[in-house]
């Protein structure tokens, strides 16, 4: 928002037609993801009540009964926000994404789906037809011997009934539309929802300017290691190790120990929850300030700690990382500088 | 017309981009297809660095540092030499040629060194055909028309 007047929800965004005045409406819809923002974002406890005070709600398909239509039927801009998670993968996503945008006067992309493309972008390492292949007719658990494959629409005693399109490229949400705020994390935590809530309350009830454009809300601008609260010391390794594989020391960095942990190149917010626990992190914050690819950044990070200066012995030991490509962009292959693998 | 690879060179300020300059100054002959960028240390290179200049249009990258021993900054070939092979193999995952990116080692003196590296690895990508990042735009035609316009087009199954 370089050069124009700070943003101010204004009150008469909660002005209806005919002068009556009513509660701000909130969104909160699903794309192609698992429903665990949904549920971190009921998650926040006694907050909801205050959640549920403050806002109506226009549309939750996973807690309430709405239909699409009557979001169509709602004035534009009438939905003061809307907390978008999901990855676009398909033309039903793209659409509601857009009507959402049309609807809204803050659109959020909620969670690492929506901001990064996270686990569901991972179909971006392959195409649509290899992946209906192996789910249609491949995976052994699979019994259908017609070969019958998925189809947008069918022919029915009644008429013709359509489905979405899936896609062939995952895209986060940042990708197809204009959005104001992310908030990432898969899914983000809860104590951080709790957070981001209570201040767009505050913002709404009190007229405050709004955060600039583009800003990540609900975590930090440094390192997943700078809230790790394990000891670093100098990190040299010789051997990269599974984490089944031993028993990790509960105070020491995981890297020093050898186990590939994405922290260096993951934004902090989530309180190292993970690594606290002995799991490396695996990188859903996506990626911190100023990183512009996450698993550039974790190639860079991790092969920088190994101690070697023999050629042969460093490719040996970096092919103990079975799956680079899959461990560095877990959270992020869509958002990553080449957006897909190429197939 | 024939493909002329577009190659990114990023040479260290202390031993390759002098390598370099004596290349030119020596009047030795390479293929005009290397577009150099020098930076203070083969430690700078950021993986990063690659992966864009892959994205934004060059069929392969050379990264020249100074030989294992000889840093200006002791360390920053080594840290190099550690992180190319893992950025090969995540080329590799991402489904590039991980000959599309190449590490040698040219010190100042070694003009005849750079030209040899640049001849060969111009073929080398030469060989490999030109790269296209897949799908990088946002891809009108899978997306602008609402799907049941689009399918409403196409002829209904029986």
């Amino acid at each position: 928002m370089k050069g124009s007047r700070q943003r101010r929800f204004r009150h008469d965004y909660c002005i209806q037609a005919g002068g009556h005045v009513s509660k701000p409406k909130l969104a909160i819809y699903w794309a192609a993801s698992c429903g665990g923002c949904d549920i971190a974002i009921l998650d926040i406890e006694t907050k909801i009540l205050d959640v549920a005070d403050f806002f109506d709600l226009a549309l939750w398909p996973c807690a309430a009964d709405f239909k699409y239509k009557d979001v169509r039927a709602l004035p534009d801009k009438s939905i003061t926000l809307t907390l978008f998670n999901g990855a676009i993968r398909s033309s039903e996503n793209f659409e509601i994404a857009q009507l959402l945008r049309e609807k809204s006067v803050v659109l959020c992309a909620f969670g690492s789906c929506a901001s990064d493309g996270c686990i569901p972008g991972l179909a971006n390492l392959t195409t649509r037809q290899d992946i209906w292949d192996y789910v249609y007719l491949k995976s052994p658990s699979v019994d259908n011997p017609q070969g019958i494959m998925p189809q947008t629409l069918c022919q029915v005693p009644e008429g013709v009934i359509t489905i979405p399109e899936m896609w062939n490229t995952v895209r986060p949400l940042t990708q197809v539309v204009d959005v104001d705020y992310i908030i990432p994390g898969c899914p983000p935590q809860s104590d951080k929802i709790a957070e981001v809530v209570g201040a767009v309350i505050d913002i709404l009830k009190n007229g405050k300017p709004l955060p600039p454009k583009g800003t990540v809300l609900g975590a930090g601008e440094k390192t997943c290691c700078d809230e790790c609260q394990r000891s670093k010391d100098v990190k040299k390794i010789t051997k990269f190790i599974r984490p089944f594989e031993i028993v990790p020391d509960p105070n020491l960095c995981l890297i020093e120990q050898g186990i590939v942990c994405c922290g260096p190149a993951t934004r902090s917010g989530c309180g190292a929850k993970c690594v606290s626990a002995g799991v490396p992190c695996r990188g859903c914050y996506g990626k911190p300030v100023n990183v512009r690819d996450q698993g550039a950044k974790m190639v860079s990070a991790l092969a920088s700690v190994i101690e070697s200066k023999d050629p042969k012995e460093i490719e040996n030991i970096i092919a103990a990382i079975p799956d680079p490509v899959g461990t560095f962009y877990r959270f992020s292959l869509p958002e990553s500088m080449l957006r897909r693998a190429q197939v | 017309m024939s493909f002329e690879p577009k190659i990114l060179s990023i040479l260290c300020n202390w031993c390759s981009y002098t390598g370099a300059d004596l290349a030119g100054t020596a009047r030795m002959k390479y293929p005009p297809n290397v577009i150099g960028v020098r930076v203070m240390c083969s430690g700078r290179v950021d993986p990063g660095f690659v992966l864009d200049a892959l994205r934004l249009g060059a069929d392969g990258v050379l990264v020249c540092g100074c030989h294992p021993g000889d840093c200006h900054y002791v360390e920053g070939n080594y840290k190099c030499m550690r992180r190319i092979p893992l950025l090969k193999n995540l080329l590799q995952g991402l489904g590039i040629d991980p000959n599309r990116l190449r590490l040698e080692w040219v010190s100042a003196s070694e003009g005849g060194r750079f030209q040899e590296v640049v001849t060969e690895f111009t073929e080398q990508i030469r060989a490999l055909g030109p790269f296209k990042p897949q799908e990088w735009s946002f891809n009108p035609v899978e997306t602008v028309a609402p799907h049941h316009e689009r399918i409403a087009a196409k002829a209904v199954p029986a």
